[in-house]
């Protein structure tokens, strides 16, 4: 039997929405992690939660990348594709690699089903073009798992939702993975339900017996343990989950109360989903009656002394723009998570965008300065969120924290923190000798608002949406004071950058192009400028976590290279941002507003253009 | 100070700060909350902790608040046009939620701060600015709302009637739970008269009840007038009339858990019946923030995580 090696092997999910292909990646991802390998996931799925069954809307995919090294995507292509039906394949059929395995459910390839898959002939793989230099792969998965259930007393339609089980037996082979940590996995989402259980673990392993029994006439990949990530507790973890803990671990840091408020909406709900189940540490979560209801509530817990937070997406951005604008003015330290999604208006709700920046960078009413902090992989979200609340505590102002669907939904893999190890956090509370004569007005030399919680002995005062006197706190109208304060409120936020890494620089520093990139695109960014190095041409990368302030080394480091290329998932909004900050500068632009992340190869072009 | 001369909300002041005072409320455990309109400058003529928030949202960041901080005494101060129209949301489901604060909601039937428009409050066929030819609308009757989001205190008063206005404020912020104190508020400047019916000195012993549980509904100069039954509804009866005895006069029962009765003493109003004003509607039930800090005990008390982390261990994890 043949084995092929390889540093890194893509491998992509499809089926009904209905179909498990969610659980099925994930379970294949977590067993390929804990067996040593990198990985990064990208889970695609339509909004409808059960599209009509087989039909082109209701695909849902699963993508993983895992490797030995440099696994910074989910990949450009699969090397292998897993099919349960014609519209998963046809939805799929270009996301394959040329040789890539292609391992479909034939027993779902009859006439009605290429039919609601919108196929003109009756040979699927002919009429899309996957010729001799794919490796197809038939294999009866409906009947065989009814085959190996048969006698489990099961209705039909719960024997049918195991058969994503019969796929993963079989990948579990090709990829030479053993089944028994899958059982495992599968005793944690089923062990309250022996009897589904039982039928699964059943499925999973005739799966397995059947391909190393047949031997199907494919090369099994053996992909090697990663040898460079350093030492470690791992796990994984997307990106919702990391934004959440993220603002755990802050909140015990400052040792200040979590409060959550939030609506529903996609694809930020895990956030708060997450938080409601981890009353064991004590966050407060609130689920409001509307997106304003949410800011507002935080608005009120910061207010109170709380590390307050809200997570939205796009729309719910803009309803909060108003409270943004409060919590602003009235200089409270608070969170917003903004999971950008496909835009504008409701757009498309599962899809990835990084088309909000210019709104959380300047949408409000007035001038209303505030900071932006951005993560740049799945696991980072802790890490940014956790910046976005140090940098909201410590000076006294809202934080608007960017996510969007690609790193909420996605996973990658993360090296378990230890509280004491990450950085302190010492909120700007009012100095105790200011009991009996506080007002808020007092600021400390970095310009920081000082904080007194309702509830803080002696240090009563009036907060509020109205513009104050500079000195006395008290309300003001008064022409200059309003230049004064205007000219503070921006200042106190120009001063972050003073406690904000610089900007590092990946890749050649003698190079004559530098791409520039924020968020999310860092992992085909990252792969794309080892790719060029690679081939021998020098390419560095500057990457940016802190969007608003920027670190202090921006403007030389931009100055600094013949070529910049600013790429992100938007029609250039940080390029007319930089433009805005640093006059003269010459940016060329990799925009692409698709819903869908950059492949490496668009990013490769471009340089080489 | 910033009210107009002869302004409603001067009297609501000062009855506010004698029922803080009364209530003997620590300024640094109060927190007064408003949104925007001529009755949300209220905060900054007290003490106590204040937020002069945005447009419509005090009864939201009131919520944060008194939910995230259960310890404090949180009041908001609101009026017909921040709470009922551009607040409306937040208001009722602070309401269902029974969220323990204390509301106060400035009812002018208009919007003053703007300078005069007609409100969710005002009468159909109100002429103002925005409707020089009357309202085609129907308003709201605060009480009403009140009650349809299951609200649990509602009590009515007449800015210049202090000792009961006092007396609604304080009984107001004993409840436990969300509890609203409907003023009704002359605006001197835009709708004088608003409330002319009771608070017209001549009429208003005859056109006004003063509800206190448990007493009985008397009302009128001579205090003869009194409320019955009358099939479903109510009606005035006057004792000593047609066989009315002060024994057949309803007795006041704030606490009864169904409000078909508070809502029928709510919505009197002229020209029969005399419009009530004390504490209409008084029941308990758990409070929102109460739940919620006892549901966060509870799963702390029965967890083995109780920390950041203990928590990141409880994901698979694995040695690399």
């Amino acid at each position: 039997m043949n084995v092929i090696e390889k540093n890194n092997v893509v491998i992509r999910f499809c089926g009904d929405s209905g179909d498990g292909m969610q659980l099925t990646g994930t379970m294949f991802s977590s067993l390929s992690a804990i067996l040593g390998n990198e990985i990064s996931t990208f889970p695609d799925f339509p909004a409808e939660i059960r599209a009509p069954q087989g039909t082109l809307g209701g695909v849902s995919g699963f993508q993983v990348n895992l490797g030995s090294a440099d696994v910074h995507t989910p990949g450009d292509y699969a090397d292998v594709l897993v099919a349960m039906n014609p519209a998963a394949l046809k939805v799929n059929a270009k996301a394959v690699k040329k040789h890539g395995v292609i391992i479909v459910d034939i027993d779902s390839f009859g006439e009605k089903d290429l039919e609601k898959a919108l196929y003109k002939t009756d040979n699927p793989f002919v009429e899309l073009g996957l010729g001799e230099d794919m490796q197809i792969v038939p294999v009866a998965l409906t009947s065989l798992t009814r085959e190996s259930l048969k006698d489990s007393g099961m209705d039909n339609k719960s024997i049918l939702r195991c058969k994503n089980m019969f796929a993963l037996g079989v990948v579990c082979w090709l990829f030479e993975r053993p089944i028994d940590k899958a059982v495992h996995f599968l005793e944690g989402k089923f062990g309250k339900k022996p009897d589904l259980l039982a039928a699964n673990v059943r499925v999973l392993t005739d799966g397995f017996n059947y391909a190393s029994n047949l031997h199907l006439s494919v090369s099994t990949f053996r992909v090697g343990a990663t040898t460079e990530l350093p030492h470690g507790t791992y796990t994984s973890i997307n990106g919702n989950r990391a934004t959440a803990w993220g603002l755990i671990a802050a909140a015990e840091k400052a040792a200040v109360r979590l409060f959550l408020g939030s609506y529903p909406i996609t694809p930020a709900t895990d956030i708060m989903q997450e938080l409601a189940a981890r009353k064991d540490v004590g966050a407060v979560v609130m689920q409001a009656e509307d997106e304003i209801s949410g800011v507002c509530t935080a608005i009120g817990a910061a207010f109170g002394g709380c590390l307050a937070a809200t997570s939205t997406s796009g729309p719910g951005l803009s309803l909060k723009s108003e409270a943004m604008g409060l919590a602003a003015i009235a200089e409270l330290p608070f969170v917003l998570i903004d999971v950008q999604r496909g835009g504008p208006s409701t757009g498309m709700p599962t899809k990835t965008e990084q088309t909000d920046l210019l709104q959380a960078v300047f949408g409000r009413n007035g001038e209303a300065p505030l900071a932006v902090v951005a993560a740049s992989d799945s696991a980072n979200c802790f890490q940014y969120v956790y910046w976005a609340a140090k940098i909201a505590l410590e000076h006294s102002t809202p934080v608007i924290f960017m996510s969007d669907t690609y790193l909420a939904n996605g996973t990658s893999l993360w090296r378990l923190p230890k509280l004491a190890d990450m950085p302190d956090i010492k909120p700007a509370y009012a100095p105790q000798q200011l009991a009996g004569h506080f007002n808020p007005a007092l600021r400390d030399a970095n310009l920081v608002r000082y904080w007194a919680p309702a509830g803080t002995e002696g240090m009563q005062h009036r907060n509020m949406g109205l513009e104050r006197d500079s000195q006395l706190g008290t309300i003001s109208t008064n022409p200059a004071n309003h230049q004064v304060m205007t000219n503070l409120r921006a200042q106190k936020i120009a001063n972050i950058a003073k406690s904000i890494p610089p900007l590092k620089v990946e890749g050649d520093a003698d190079a004559d192009t530098l791409l520039v990139g924020w968020g999310s695109t860092y992992g085909h960014l990252i792969s794309a400028v080892k790719q060029l190095r690679k081939e021998g041409i020098k390419t560095a990368l500057a990457h940016f976590n802190f969007i608003c302030p920027l670190p202090l080394n921006t403007e030389d480091v931009l100055r600094s290279y013949k070529r910049v290329i600013v790429c992100e998932l938007n029609n250039g909004q940080f390029a007319r941002y930089l433009n805005g900050q640093f006059g003269g500068l010459t940016l060329e632009r990799l925009n692409k507003v698709e819903g869908q992340p950059f492949k490496i190869q668009d990013i490769i072009s471009k340089v080489k253009q | 100070m910033r009210f107009c001369p002869g302004c409603g909300d001067h009297a609501i002041l000062n009855s506010l700060q004698k029922a803080m005072a009364q209530l003997e409320l620590s300024p640094s455990q109060t927190a007064v909350i408003s949104g925007i309109g001529c009755s949300s400058r209220m905060p900054h003529y007290l003490s106590t902790y204040g937020f002069n928030t945005i447009h419509g949202r005090g009864a939201a960041i009131a919520s944060g608040l008194k939910t995230s901080n259960p310890a404090l005494s949180v009041w908001l101060m609101t009026g017909d046009g921040d709470c009922l129209a551009i607040g409306g949301n937040h208001f009722i489901h602070c309401l269902r939620r029974n969220v323990d604060l204390n509301i106060v909601l400035f009812n002018n039937r208009i919007y003053g701060l703007t300078k005069g428009q007609y409100s969710p409050t005002s009468p159909k066929g109100f002429v103002s600015k925005s409707s020089p030819f009357g309202t085609v609308e129907r308003p709201f009757r605060p009480a009403e709302l009140v009650m349809g989001a299951r609200g649990t205190f509602f009590a009515r008063t007449l800015d210049v009637d202090l000792q009961n206005t006092v007396e609604c404020l304080v009984a107001a912020a004993r409840h436990k739970g969300a509890a609203v104190v409907e003023c009704l508020v002359n605006c001197v400047i835009f709708n004088n008269g608003a409330h002319n019916y009771i608070a017209d000195r001549e009429q208003r012993a005859d056109h006004m009840i003063t509800l206190r549980h448990g007493e009985k509904m008397i009302f009128g100069k001579n205090n003869d007038k009194g409320l019955v039954l009358d099939g479903f509804n109510l009606k005035v009866a006057t004792i000593g009339e047609n066989g009315i005895t002060e024994a057949d006069i309803l007795v006041h029962d704030a606490h009864c858990a169904d409000d078909t009765i508070h809502r029928k003493l709510a919505l009197m109003e002229g020209p029969d019946m005399p419009v009530a004003v004390g504490v209409i509607r008084d029941v308990e039930e758990e409070t929102y923030d109460e739940a919620v800090n006892r549901q966060i005990a509870e799963v702390q008390s029965n967890s083995k995580v109780h920390c950041f982390d203990q928590l990141a261990l409880t994901a698979e994890h694995w040695e690399i």
